[in-house]
């Protein structure tokens, strides 16, 4: 018994042929129940009280393109049901079709994540061919434990140096336990491990230019509280501990999609993780959801809204789909595609892959 | 709708909803309550833990429902949280038997 758990816990969803491995069980899920009986209302009639319904977009900023959903890693909570098992990897095609776009875009940021996109095997030339166009905040979705696990990855702070790029990083809490129960057993020794060698190259120290940001989701079924307290508590337990600086903590909400929507039903979660986000609804931070400013790419180069609809399968509402057929100004007169999964981004001070979105 | 239970996890939704019989020292209420929460000398995460740690002397369930999310929310470790609870034991034990005290005067008084 305890062995079968374990192995699932190794496994992706897919992997396990589980229903929610599924876009459309997902929303399926995410529709019905607490929202098709009236107990909640949906993200649209929510949004529509303050006439922010449909979302639009306010101008690109930030191109977010995810490399591939192979990981070292299976997370719990994973929003993407990343893991080893998992095959899909952008080709060199479609990243330099991307190239085409970063070369063009009036967007300031650059984000690539994944799966650990450093495991994509073009990962180092398409570092190398972006970071030559010059564009403002080169950002790396690092792991960290990737740092660790195979010796031709050992030199990665160095490479990450030479391209200025901007590591953000997940750590859910700064003791062992909380961690590896929900990013894997020895997660937290092999991330420790690799901050240090990220600070021993400059990354995170102050006033170092390289910078290198944690994000705290909680590692379980409620809601993160105050970034700022946390980026404290954080930074005050890593020095104390173990010598770490780093620079930004950004507290991401966990969404109710993918494993971490298997993790809430199985738990019987599900229905008061639901509440907690509508109870928290806060109308000030749809204005910045980052769907407003933020083009996700897929691996096989389709776009998305962001992310989360990327795994929801839920492409843009746009004449314009693939990054082969790119044009910013159509893409920027569009309404985004919204679901329940939005109240996670909503919730409290917000939530975006840059942390919380109000003051 | 009743329910067939004196405690209902779902009504602590609806602890907002006492300010509808009595709207005035409803909103003075959860004005104040929100204040007392607020970051001041002590952090936030400091209030959670004593919070926590009274909800159970006071052997309420919403509380400890609302405390032990608050407290996890803020970072709180299951060690800190348990800690707390001993400490408001210590505290109920403690207050318990130091009116062994005053059995002792009583009986020395009356039989000593």
């Amino acid at each position: 018994m305890l062995k079968e758990k374990k192995k699932k816990k190794q496994q992706s969803l897919h992997k396990r042929n589980s229903d929610l491995a599924v876009a459309n069980k997902q929303l399926e899920k995410l529709s019905n129940g607490i929202f098709a009986n009236g107990e909640l209302p949906t993200f649209s009639e929510k949004i529509n009280e303050t006439n922010q319904f449909p979302l639009r977009p306010k101008g690109l900023e930030i191109l977010q393109i995810n490399v591939g959903y192979m990981c070292n890693q299976v997370c719990e909570h994973c929003h993407v049901d990343a893991g080893p098992d998992r095959k899909e990897i952008m080709t060199r095609e479609t990243m330099e079709q991307c190239l085409d776009v970063i070369k063009n875009t009036g967007a300031h940021t650059l984000d690539l994540t994944g799966g650990a996109p450093e495991m994509n095997p073009n990962f180092r030339w398409f570092v190398e061919e972006a970071s030559k166009v010059g564009i403002k905040d080169f950002i790396v979705r690092s792991n960290l434990t990737i740092i660790r696990a195979n010796k031709k990855y050992h030199d990665l702070p160095e490479f990450f140096k030479k391209h200025n790029v901007h590591i953000i990083s997940s750590m859910p809490h700064w003791t062992r336990g909380k961690t590896d129960k929900q990013r894997g057993e020895g997660v937290f020794d092999q991330s420790i491990k690799a901050l240090q060698e990220l600070n021993a190259v400059g990354y995170g120290m102050p006033n170092s230019e390289l910078r290198l940001d944690l994000v705290y989701n909680p590692s379980g079924a409620f809601l993160p509280s105050n970034q700022a307290s946390m980026e404290k508590d954080f930074k005050k337990a890593l020095l104390e501990d173990f010598n770490i600086q780093f620079h930004n903590l950004f507290a991401i909400t966990n969404l109710p999609i993918s494993r971490f929507l298997d993790y809430l039903i199985a738990s019987d979660n599900y229905e008061d993780y639901m509440y907690s986000l509508v109870d928290a609804y806060n109308p000030a931070a749809v204005k910045n959801v980052m769907c407003r400013n933020t083009i996700s790419i897929s691996w096989d180069g389709f776009l998305y809204d962001c992310d989360f609809n990327q795994m929801l399968e839920l492409k843009v509402a746009s004449k314009i789909q693939h990054i082969s057929e790119y044009n910013e100004e159509i893409l920027n007169n569009r309404n985004i595609v919204i679901s329940q999964h939005c109240y996670g981004c909503t919730a409290g001070a917000g939530s975006s892959c840059q942390g919380t979105v109000t003051e | 709708m009743a329910s067939d239970n004196y405690y209902d996890p779902k009504d602590l939704r609806k602890f907002g909803k006492i300010t509808e019989w009595s709207e005035e020292l409803g909103e003075k209420f959860f004005e104040y309550y929100g204040k007392v929460f607020e970051e001041g000398a002590l952090t936030a995460r400091e209030k959670a833990l004593i919070a926590l740690a009274v909800a159970h002397t006071e052997q309420c369930p919403y509380c400890i429902d609302a405390y032990t999310k608050d407290s996890l929310q803020r970072g709180v470790t299951k060690e800190e949280m348990m800690e707390a609870v001993h400490v408001g034991a210590a505290i109920k034990s403690g207050a318990t038997l130091v009116h062994g005290v005053m059995m002792m005067n009583k009986v020395n008084k009356l039989d000593g």
